[in-house]
């Protein structure tokens, strides 16, 4: 491998916003917009989870759950509070890092299956207490009234199209940050520990605070997901916190590909586009999403960017 | 560096798997251990390296005991071991292998503030390479290494941590012949340039009397003998345990 400058991610976040930016500039489409604004949320929930699954080798079934969390603190707090939007999404990102940091806390210590299984754990725990509490939640009718919009920086977010800037410019910086993270040292150091955390530990590393730190920054980004999806939605539903949800985001990265940085992203897309596509012919939309993950699970044994980086090692190292 | 072995003791469920070994490695010695399968040879090295506690005992490094120490702390203290089975990152990259065990060894595992590598950590990693002769496959996935390649790998993993006192798990494992002969002569040639400490277990019994200076007999957790290769070569009881049956299995 030869490693690319750090200036070099950089233009190629700000090549892409400048074209996702200019598209309305010369044709207006609110489905394509609405993709867009979902597909913000998305990626930044699928390319998240790749941080412990891709590069750490701790396949987390509980993710949802900070995406959840990131969705309630911040409509919780807009509709509590008379705090300004950049302050709520702050501290709703901060709570979601904190509180994945104590679920981490408990779970990395476990090995690859006890894992897995605690992180589920602690989902269904936390749905369950979204479910319950209705007096702060709403239950299972999820958060209603609306998140009020005020406007920021000139943004008004109740305007499609400046939700979908917004949106896009958080998404591209949340990924550009995430995208640092698997590039530095402690990124390398995630993928010693993947590959073979005996020797990892022989030369120094603190395997359960390289994992704890992983899974601390996975929550966290997953929370600004979830903050995007709350202002999508206008409110907080208990399904962005339960479980096929996270299972949502482990299709995600499935599809795309684990070990490309970009394939999270890719495959939240494809699943976005199936599921907007498929439910427009038939009701069994899990039917179809079944089969594809089967196909690419058995058949290719790898995500769509895996896939084209195996078949063309050369462009796109 | 200097390695003494003190009363040595481990023992597994009432098996003693080392039985009050005491030894001296005197620095810059090139030694050999060996003794049947399941004489301890591994456990030893694993009591040494710190990959599990002793019962008793002490392990001298220029005198200071490092038994209680964590293997991370006696690796720092400049214990370096390669295993019997190659053990390295096989995703990377022979140099991704290698910049990235200089990382960790620089104290900079954690970093987030920086890119991979940090400053200075390719040049050591480079230098390590050049010294093994693994730069021609740098760029060469560590899976797809031939296992020759793989096992020299693991040995530089272990120098980029800059050890005094080597061990080395049967480096010559699995290997044929030929391949043997290459990889012990390499082995010699980094004992001689770094000056090191080095600890070899061997089955191999012509490598060990061309090779070792002072050779080690366990048997059953217990010090069967230990000289020059000419004196373990004559010395009966090596000859009844060890040399013998295995001239006899032959």
């Amino acid at each position: 491998m030869k490693p690319h400058p750090a200036s070099r991610d950089v233009v190629i976040a700000a090549v892409a916003l400048i074209v996702v930016l200019a598209i309305p500039l010369f044709h207006r489409s609110p489905a394509f917009e609405d993709f867009i604004i979902r597909l913000s949320a998305m990626a930044l929930f699928a390319t998240s989870l790749n941080l412990p699954v891709g590069n750490t080798g701790m396949v987390s079934f509980g993710h949802g759950m900070f995406y959840g969390l990131g969705a309630y603190a911040f409509a919780l707090m807009m509709q509590m509070t008379d705090l300004s939007l950049p302050v709520a999404a702050v501290l709703a990102v901060s709570i979601t890092t904190l509180a994945s940091f104590c679920v981490g806390a408990i779970c990395v210590r476990l090995s690859t299956d006890y894992f897995a299984f605690i992180t589920l754990a602690f989902q269904m725990l936390f749905y369950s207490v979204v479910i319950s509490w209705q007096s702060l939640t709403g239950g299972d009718q999820g958060l209603r009234g609306g998140i009020p919009r005020r406007e920021i920086f000139g943004f008004e977010l109740s305007s499609q199209l400046h939700l979908y800037q917004f949106c896009s410019v958080v998404a591209v910086l949340g990924l550009l940050a995430l995208r640092h993270v698997s590039t530095s040292p402690l990124g390398q150091t995630l993928r010693m520990i993947r590959d073979n955390e005996d020797r990892a530990s022989f030369l120094g590393v603190v395997l359960w605070r390289a994992r704890l730190l992983a899974f601390t920054i996975a929550g966290a980004f997953a929370g600004l997901g979830g903050v995007l999806a709350a202002l999508f939605v206008s409110g907080a539903y208990p399904e962005l916190a339960d479980w096929p949800n996270s299972g949502q985001a482990i299709f995600a990265v499935m599809l795309g590909g684990i070990n490309s940085f970009l394939g999270p992203a890719l495959g939240a897309a494809i699943l976005l586009a199936l599921n907007d596509a498929v439910t427009r012919f038939t009701e069994y939309y899990g039917l179809v999403l079944g089969i594809v993950i089967l196909a690419f699970a058995v058949g290719f044994r790898r995500g769509v960017l895996d896939f084209l980086r195996l078949a063309w090692p050369r462009s796109s190292k | 560096m200097k390695l003494e072995i003190r009363n040595l003791t481990k023992t597994f469920g009432g098996v003693r798997a080392i039985d009050d070994v005491s030894l001296d490695f005197p620095s810059g010695s090139l030694s050999a251990v060996i003794g049947p399968n399941g004489a301890g040879k591994s456990t030893f090295f694993n009591l040494i390296s710190g990959a599990f506690p002793a019962d008793t005992g002490q392990v001298l490094l220029d005198g200071d005991d490092v038994v209680r120490l964590s293997k991370t702390a006696r690796m720092q203290r400049g214990i370096g071991r390669a295993f019997q089975v190659a053990s390295c990152f096989p995703t990377m990259t022979v140099a991704e292998n290698l910049t990235a065990a200089v990382t960790a060894h620089v104290g900079q595992w954690g970093n987030l503030s920086r890119r991979f590598p940090p400053p200075g950590v390719r040049e050591r990693a480079g230098e390590v390479m050049e010294l093994i002769g693994l730069s021609h496959v740098a760029n060469v996935e560590a899976a797809i290494l031939s296992h020759g390649d793989q096992k020299l790998l693991d040995i530089a993993i272990a120098l980029a941590l800059e050890p005094k006192v080597l061990l080395l798990d049967e480096p010559t494992a699995g290997m044929g012949p030929e391949e043997r002969w290459r990889m012990i002569e390499r082995v010699r040639g980094l004992w001689e340039q770094r000056k090191l400490t080095l600890i070899f277990i061997e089955h191999d019994m012509d490598i060990v009397f061309r090779i070792a200076s002072t050779i080690r007999v366990l048997c059953y957790g217990r010090l069967l003998a230990e000289g020059t290769p000419e004196e373990i070569r004559n010395n009966q009881s090596v000859i009844d345990a060890y040399l013998g049956t295995e001239a006899h299995a032959e």
